[in-house]
């Protein structure tokens, strides 16, 4: 959310300011149990779809698609002992993108009927239509085939929105209950859940309904010392997933604890919410006192759930072929990845780096059956033993660098914004020889073990990052010896990843998730998840984050 | 529809009002039409209209409140939007932070909005206008214009009516070189479009594109700093101006946890922390940056001074906060102003020995919250100053550095300029420091 939506909240009363990023904006505010009633039929949203695309096709439309999308989302704030907030929204319409005079036009409408469906859809038409007279080259698409009448649903075993608020309620007070018990301060818990039910339908011949559900707890515990004046805080270590109410049962077989001595506890497919704020709260107290970082090189050894976001940001990012084409320029950038850079087959990393696209893994945020272009959703190459081999694109995409097929990376945020090219899910394939965490900390001379994604930042073409961390612990001759604070690593893309030296094996693989990712102008939030085991980098540049100031 | 007047809309909320059954009832309606059209690559990418309409009610039992949206406003649906939030306060729990809602107030009336805005003709022709001409220079544009008008009115059951309407438009562009070696940027807001200069703005890219090719390396460390309003501040990221004002609440720094919290409890308010040069306000009345005259409670903005001389004169207070502390609440101004002089930035650089020229700072995070320790990179226009005038462009880099830090290292304040609906002036400042080189163009 950008300040002036922030402002223009203020007219949507107190309440929905206290909805830190929560997409709530062009959506109403419903009850809860409005979030339980069915959709439209599929039989009512096919018969609308046809109107969209015969509207668009009789107003002179060569290409024409259309999403019927409703969208819930529940959102439970709480602090210390009370709650904030309780917020549920509903928004449904439809969003109809077309080519016509061989350029794009998108236009949207919440007016479920047939008159105003198809005028959208000649509105969309006359937006392509004047936007032609300043189009240099036609829309390419890449050819492809209906799916006729299909379906996909995230595989949940209980949606999120079916469990009594209360119920969710005392789980986030029990939890901020157990961090004031071990010492917190102050502690805000936070349960987001989405469920798009996306209906796509194309000029190409699918008819595609899908059911997608995400969710999302979270905490951040802050302990202060009030004699010195000194607060640190420590955010939870549970990731955003594309799981239903199930990832917060916890399973004994799903807790992967971090190296010996480090007292982390990493999570895959549920999540200890309480056994997490426990640890969160002790670790905090520990950070107000323990040692400052001396700058300088380490080998640093990343968990999963760090070390997803330095994916996010330094592979899946540049490998965009929106931005290496150049039409992020304005706002997010463009990539060091360049055409011409592959062309030259430049090492991106070491022989030990294979990253993976997909949004496929079970679990993960980038699940879905079907693209937001009626693309069927697949697995591909990026990275191959260190060569950067393919790009994330989608079907106006594929030509310019000479493949017949989309990768099904199309999404759009809600039916009233168009949609574009997104980030799949990009992972790290974990190690191919038995390898614990212990076992890579073991060959550690003087290195620093990271869990926990913190401050972060990148250049606009993805080469120069910096990366903080939520608990830093200092490796001394293969052994955990102390936690330190004031940690961040500054590096170059592919020296980061030239570095790389290796990850444990399968059995500590998990998914790491980014929960709002930005991009576009209008910005559009999207939802990608990052998997890789625990990594080894050697020689990377730590600074010292302390400052004085008077 | 999007745009209602003062009568209409008050005449819908008392309507809505009438339907409430609840001990306490607000209603507010907030409308937009806006439009944009984007570019890049020298073609036009995307272009979108919206109007919206929608209708908040917040009903309240006790201490109990609801809130439910709509944005249909046919009878039944707006009985049914009453019913829904006194459905949802029934069910919610009891707010401890609950505040009365607040009875007639008295707004000031910040200057009118612009009678003319632009529409999806004038958009593309700013876009051709734009794009035509870098592709004659063998350059490459890539820009975002976006901008329309809006209302807001809230009306409650304890006799509270308020009405404001705006306008404003954004326009920003990004120029770079052929061989993608070269890249510069602008942008501008304003509340009236006409008085944004699409060609000026481009023209300014693109002079930065062409002389920022062949940008040399420079080693990172502590440099005296030109930063241009577009590096202090930014609508749609963190910066650190924009970091600095909103991380002035008191109720984080009275719980000990913000930069202005007291060693020993309580919070800074009354200590001079900056250079006392430094005076930062808020006013709605201000001309070139009409602010908002009340924020989503009712509660009336008015000139606020948040540092005068760099002394902590007030901090944000909410409702609830503030009579806790038996202070005055403080209503969230949307737009801030940066007091400086009359010095362009051209006359910042000319009394520059050693330097360098900062056109923007892009992907600022928060490092420490305890220093406001802010990490981020120069972008779109870099250059190395020495006796006076730019030498010649530099790679970018990476900064880790506080605001502030920077309030107390200042040399010479330029004049304010409008950015992001606030203004802010071009700053010169000593020992700012940059901890690695970007390779990025």
């Amino acid at each position: 959310m950008n300040r002036r939506d922030f402002v223009g909240l203020a007219g949507l009363g107190a309440g929905a300011l206290l909805l830190p990023n929560f997409p709530s904006l062009g959506a109403d505010l419903v009850d809860p149990a409005r979030l339980l009633e069915p959709g439209l039929d599929i039989a009512q949203k096919k018969r609308l779809a046809d109107v969209a695309l015969n509207a668009a096709k009789s107003a002179g439309a060569s290409y024409a698609d259309v999403r019927i999308q409703r969208t819930l989302n529940q959102g439970i704030f709480t602090r210390e002992k009370q709650v904030q907030n309780i917020g549920s929204t509903e928004t449904m319409g439809v969003g109809i993108r077309v080519i016509a005079n061989g350029t794009w036009g998108f236009a949207a409408t919440n007016q479920l009927t047939d008159a105003g469906i198809a005028k959208a859809a000649q509105q969309a038409v006359a937006i392509a239509k004047a936007n032609s007279k300043v189009q240099k080259e036609p829309v390419q698409l890449a050819p492809q085939r209906g799916y006729g009448d299909v379906s996909w649903k995230t595989p949940i075993q209980q949606n999120a929105l079916e469990v009594p608020i209360k119920q969710k309620v005392d789980l986030l007070l029990n939890a901020n209950a157990v961090a004031l018990d071990n010492g917190a301060s102050f502690v805000n818990s936070a349960l987001f859940q989405i469920n798009e039910q996306k209906y796509f339908a194309s000029t190409d011949g699918s008819y595609i309904d899908q059911d997608i559900h995400r969710i999302y707890p979270n905490f951040g515990v802050t302990v202060v010392d009030r004699a010195s004046g000194k607060f640190r805080s420590r955010q939870s270590l549970s990731q955003p997933m594309g799981l239903g109410y199930e990832y917060l049962t916890p399973k004994a077989a799903d807790k992967i604890a971090g190296p010996a001595g480090s007292d982390v506890i990493g999570y895959k497919n549920s999540y200890d919410i309480l056994e997490d704020a426990a640890s969160a709260a002790k670790q905090t107290k520990q950070k107000l006192t323990c040692k400052s970082v001396t700058p300088g090189k380490y080998d640093l050894v990343l968990d999963p759930g760090h070390l997803g976001l330095t994916i996010h940001e330094s592979v899946g990012h540049p490998l965009e072929l929106d931005r290496v084409l150049g039409y992020e320029a304005n706002y997010a950038g463009t990539s060091f990845a360049t055409l011409e850079w592959k062309a030259k087959n430049l090492p991106y990393g070491s022989k030990q780096v294979n990253i993976v696209a997909d949004k496929l893994q079970p679990g993960s945020l980038g699940a879905v059956g079907y693209d937001d272009e009626g693309v069927k959703t697949k697995e591909w190459d990026l990275i191959k033993a260190g060569k950067l081999v393919d790009y994330e694109k989608i079907r106006d995409q594929a030509h310019i660098v000479g493949q017949k097929e989309s990768d099904g990376c199309c999404y759009s945020q809600s039916w009233q914004d168009v949609q574009f090219q997104r980030m799949p899910n990009v992972s790290l394939r974990p190690g191919t020889a038995k390898m614990s965490v212990d076992d890579l900390v073991k060959g550690v001379d003087k290195g620093i073990y990271i869990a926990g994604n913190g401050s972060f930042s990148i250049d606009q073409q993805r080469y120069n990052f910096q990366f903080g961390g939520q608990v830093f612990y200092a490796i001394e001759k293969g052994k955990i010896t102390e936690m330190l604070e004031d940690v961040a690593y500054q590096a170059n893309t592919q020296e980061f990843w030239g570095a790389c030296a290796g990850s444990c094996d399968a059995s500590d693989y998990r998914l790491f998730g980014a929960f709002n990712d930005g991009k576009g102008q209008p910005s559009q939030s999207s939802a990608v998840s990052h998997g890789s085991a625990t990594t080894r980098f050697n020689g990377v540049n730590v600074i010292n984050t302390a400052r004085k100031i008077g | 529809m999007a745009i209602l007047s003062k009568d209409e809309a008050q005449a819908l909320l008392k309507k809505v009002l009438s339907y409430s059954t609840a001990d306490e009832c607000a209603v507010g309606l907030d409308g937009r039409t806006t439009g944009n059209i984007r570019y890049a690559r020298n073609s036009v990418s995307t272009a979108g209209a919206s109007d919206t309409v929608s209708l908040s009610v917040e009903s309240r039992f006790g201490k109990r409140s609801g809130i439910a949206t709509c944005n249909e406003f046919d009878e039944a649906t707006l009985r049914r939007c009453v019913q829904r939030a006194e459905e949802i306060a029934r069910l919610a729990p009891e707010s401890p932070e609950y505040m009365p809602l607040l009875g007639p107030q008295t707004y000031l009336n910040p200057p009118s909005a612009a009678a003319t805005l632009l529409t999806p003709a004038t958009r593309a022709q700013a876009a051709a206008d734009s794009i035509g001409l870098c592709a004659a220079k063998n350059l490459t544009a890539a820009g975002f214009l976006d901008g329309g008008a809006r209302f807001s009115a809230l009306r409650n059951s304890k006799g509270l009516e308020s009405y404001q309407q705006s306008t404003s438009t954004d326009f920003s562009v990004t120029v770079r070189t052929a061989d993608g070696r070269g890249s510069g940027y602008a942008i501008s807001d304003a509340t009236d479009p006409s008085k944004l200069n699409f060609k000026s703005l481009t023209q300014r890219a693109a002079d930065k594109a062409a002389s920022s090719v062949m940008a040399k390396a420079i080693e990172p460390g502590k440099y005296t700093v030109i930063l241009e309003p577009a590096a202090l501040m930014a609508g749609d990221d963190l910066s650190l101006l924009g970091g600095l004002v909103y991380n002035m609440g008191a109720r984080e720094a009275d719980e000990g946890r913000s930069f202005l919290t007291k060693k020993g409890g309580g919070n800074r308010k009354g200590e001079k922390l900056f250079d006392e040069r430094v005076n930062i306000y808020s006013d709605p009345l201000n001309a070139d940056v009409p602010g908002n005259a009340f924020d989503g409670e009712g509660l009336p903005t008015k000139r606020m001074s948040w540092v005068e001389k760099g002394v902590v004169k007030n901090m944000f207070y909410s409702r609830f906060w503030a009579q806790k502390n038996n202070v005055a609440p403080t209503a969230f101004p949307s737009s801030f102003i940066m007091t400086g002089g009359t010095q362009s930035t051209a006359e910042l650089i000319k009394s520059t020995a050693k330097g360098i020229l900062v056109t923007r700072l892009w992907y600022i995070r928060e490092v420490d919250p305890q220093t406001l320790l802010y990490t981020g990179l120069t972008r779109d226009g870099t250059f190395y100053i020495e006796n006076g005038a730019i030498k010649f462009p530099i790679k970018n880099m990476r900064f880790n550095e506080s605001p502030i830090i920077m309030l107390n290292n200042v040399e010479a304040i330029g004049r304010p300029q409008r950015l992001a609906n606030c203004l802010v002036p071009p700053l010169k400042i000593r020992d700012f420091t940059f901890t690695s080189l970007s390779d990025a163009v």
